[in-house]
């Protein structure tokens, strides 16, 4: 027990992943052990650094910046206390195993580039002081003195494209809804990351939600729309309670509401929550879910652009996409455009997920191979088996045998090799995996999920599971698979949506890559 | 999800009705009541309430069918038409919304739900494993409830936890790296409370 007060700014991350470790209980122990040893605590509840092998991340404030312990349990918090963590905020370093330095210095951090999750894991997400002490509104700013038109031009110029998987500039969608005339326009951010081995947008909403509604703001001011709706799937409750919060206080603040900022002009975001339907993360089937239907989707054209929500020209963009915005008008389109590689600019926030020794978030600029994600960041699988395949772009990805790990993360790149980058989720298993089993899964996830609207989709699902099956027996192999392409080409060309248009992906890279597995061995 | 990279966009205007999505495998199908009893004077008040409180939204049908599963745990049989009715939808509409997605219950769960990651990265650490044992060590198989009435066991498709797999949901509380022995803890804690 130390002698002279001290007094500690600690952070525990209030990042849903670190509460399923148990943060909260470790917070609970912090104060307790402040209590006991005269130590004035000062808790900070952060989001995420994405080190999300090490959660929870206890981060001590001392002379020479944070410094980081993890992975905490609740039961070793005492010992952590004993080895020195408070004396840390006095400039005396710990030494209790789990110290890991500095926390700015850790390479898995030192390498990446964080345009986007910048803030992520270093403020306090809810703090409008901290929003705006680290950079927060100057995107905001400068688009209050620009023409919409300036704004629209400014994105295009990144190039910046659709993070919710399609890829598509968002400034040229911006420029049709602007060039749309109506007496009520949208913005509807999709904020339905239903991918498995996706939770970029759970981090970002959760880590620094006032990004998400300043890039909101900014694409009202670019289009000419003065509501906003983020559509946030009901299996993110943390992500709801911060971002109703985060709305309530930007209100509050005039961040958002009929005067922003003090410009005269107005904008303001209400949250939608889904109900566990994987469809509803297509744009249109989330519109129809925004309206209170059954989701179920739409036909295109027209353009949701032109008739989206409620019939209104609606800017329709990915979480991620809306908050790389605020960055762009910070720094200028050209700044951005000059990350990345080929046509796809900036920086993209992966996720390492699955099989994976250190899974979480790592924001790089494009072009960064798969081996350098899975094996430089990630450390290889947490079995220690070999990596078998890796699932890029969630569950209508291709899975892409370890022979490919090569392969550079772009947009152009990972469709050349067969694949799709999605909302960049990596899902990584091992050798112990049966891949035939996995292409079953996908056929089968498709029929859970369909909305029903169209039947290669509703219909070709449930036989694409039947056909899997039969194939795995083994008894015409032949024929079955010749059927199973059949199938899945009439998916492919025939559906409605990505849903049924891209479950052959999974489906046919496994069994181009891994026919062995569908032969019983 | 993504959007049609690979340009599959449907190729004209489908003009089937939308059918209910057939042979859904049963895991995900929620357990229909058997008698349905009438819902009681409390439990309508708490319906009306709901609508009360929402009706003016735009396109309040999901958020009221939301307020009324937070509030009673399921939607009772009672609330449709009152929905309807308040919405200027037909019974059918509210009816599709409320069978539509996976969320909502139409009847009411065990003591405590356990929703159980089925999604790939899951699966990638031993999900297939852990509801196995849910499902042999507390009674429950996914899509059921158990015998006691303790339990419901359903199944979700991704809580956002993919790095800390195999991921659950304990009476909306996420979980992560949950292995039988961790599992078995948090519901022996779960039902302790109850006592």
């Amino acid at each position: 027990m130390s002698a002279e007060a001290i007094h500690a700014r600690l952070y525990v991350p209030r990042d849903s992943a670190a509460l399923s470790m148990g943060a909260d209980e470790v917070a609970d122990a912090l104060v307790q052990e402040a209590g006991e040893r005269g130590v004035t605590l000062e808790l900070v509840r952060n989001g995420s650094r994405g080190m999300l092998w090490l959660e929870p991340l206890v981060e001590v404030v001392t002379p020479q910046g944070r410094v980081a312990y993890g992975p905490v349990a609740p039961e070793q918090v005492a010992a952590l206390c004993d080895a020195g963590l408070f004396d840390e905020a006095a400039g005396k370093a710990g030494s209790h195993a789990l110290r890991l330095g500095a926390t700015e210095q850790l390479p898995w951090l030192q390498k990446q580039t964080r345009l986007v999750f910048a803030r992520v894991g270093v403020t306090d997400p809810l703090s409008l002081g901290d929003y705006t002490a680290n950079g927060g509104l100057a995107g905001l700013q400068n688009a209050l003195q620009m023409q919409p038109s300036a704004i629209v031009e400014a994105v295009t110029a990144s190039g910046l494209r659709g993070r919710g998987g399609a890829g598509f500039p968002a400034g040229i969608k911006w420029k049709t809804v602007l060039g749309a005339t109506a007496d009520q326009k949208y913005v509807a951010c999709n904020a339905d990351e239903g991918d498995s081995g996706t939770f970029s947008d759970r981090m970002l909403m959760e880590g620094d939600p006032y990004l998400l509604l300043e890039g909101m703001a900014i694409a009202g001011l670019a289009v000419g729309a003065t509501e906003g709706y983020v559509y946030l799937r009901s299996e993110y409750p943390d992500a709801h309670a911060v971002l109703t919060t985060a709305i309530e206080r930007a209100r509050a603040a005039g961040w958002l509401g009929k005067d922003l900022l003090g410009s005269g002009k107005a904008f303001d975001v209400h949250v939608r929550l889904g109900a566990g339907s994987y469809v509803c993360g297509e744009e249109t089937a989330m519109l129809e879910s925004l309206e209170g239907k059954r989701g179920v989707v739409r036909a295109k054209p027209p353009l949701p652009a032109l008739v989206g929500l409620w019939g209104k020209p609606t800017v329709v963009n990915n979480v991620m996409t809306l908050a790389s915005v605020p960055w762009i008008l910070q720094h200028g389109g050209a700044a951005y455009a000059a990350k990345g590689v080929g046509r796809s600019k900036g920086t993209l926030p992966f996720q390492l997920a699955g099989n994976v020794k250190q899974g979480g978030l790592v924001e790089v600029p494009f072009g960064v191979t798969l081996r350098q994600l899975l094996e430089d960041f990630g450390g290889g699988t947490r079995s220690g088996r070999p990596i078998k395949a890796v699932q890029v772009g969630g569950p209508l990805g291709a899975w892409l045998p370890a022979g490919k790990l090569d392969t550079p993360c772009d947009y152009e790149a990972l469709a050349a090799a067969g694949g799709l980058l999605g909302h960049g989720g990596l899902v990584v298993v091992d050798d112990s995996v049966n891949m035939a089993k996995m292409a079953r899964y996908a056929m089968e996830f498709c029929a859970i999920e369909s909305c029903g609207k169209c039947t290669p989709c509703r219909i070709g699902s449930t036989r694409g599971v039947e056909v899997v099956d039969r194939l795995i027996q083994g008894q015409d192999r032949a024929a079955d698979e010749a059927l199973l392409r059949d199938l899945c080409a009439t998916m492919t060309s025939a559906s409605l949506c990505a849903m049924g248009g891209l479950t052959p992906l999974p489906v046919l890279s496994a069994l181009d890559h891994f026919a062995d597995d569908f032969r019983g061995r | 999800m993504p959007g049609n990279a690979l340009g599959v966009v449907g190729k004209g205007v489908f003009l089937l009705q939308p059918t209910p999505r057939n042979s859904a495998p049963e895991e995900r199908m929620h357990p229909r009541p058997t008698a349905a009893a009438a819902a009681t004077p409390e439990q309508l008040a708490a319906i009306d309430a709901a609508i009360a409180r929402l009706q003016s939204l735009p396109g309040a049908c999901l958020p009221i069918l939301h307020a009324i599963q937070a509030a009673l745990g399921f939607v009772p049989a009672e609330a449709t038409a009152r929905i309807a009715a308040a919405l200027n939808l037909s019974r059918a509409d509210v009816h599709g919304v409320l069978t539509y997605y996976h969320d909502f219950r139409s009847a009411p769960p065990g003591r405590h739900v356990l929703k159980v990651c089925r999604a790939e990265a899951c699966q990638a650490v031993g999900s297939d494993a852990l509801a196995a044992h849910v499902a042999a060590r507390h009674g429950a198989a996914v899509g059921a409830t158990s015998a006691d009435g303790a339990l419901t066991v359903e199944a979700i498709y991704c809580l956002g936890n993919c790095a800390l797999g195999p991921s659950v949901q304990l009476d909306g509380r996420l979980c992560g790296r949950v292995d039988a022995a961790r599992l078995d803890a948090l519901l022996a804690a779960a039902k302790g409370a109850d006592a």
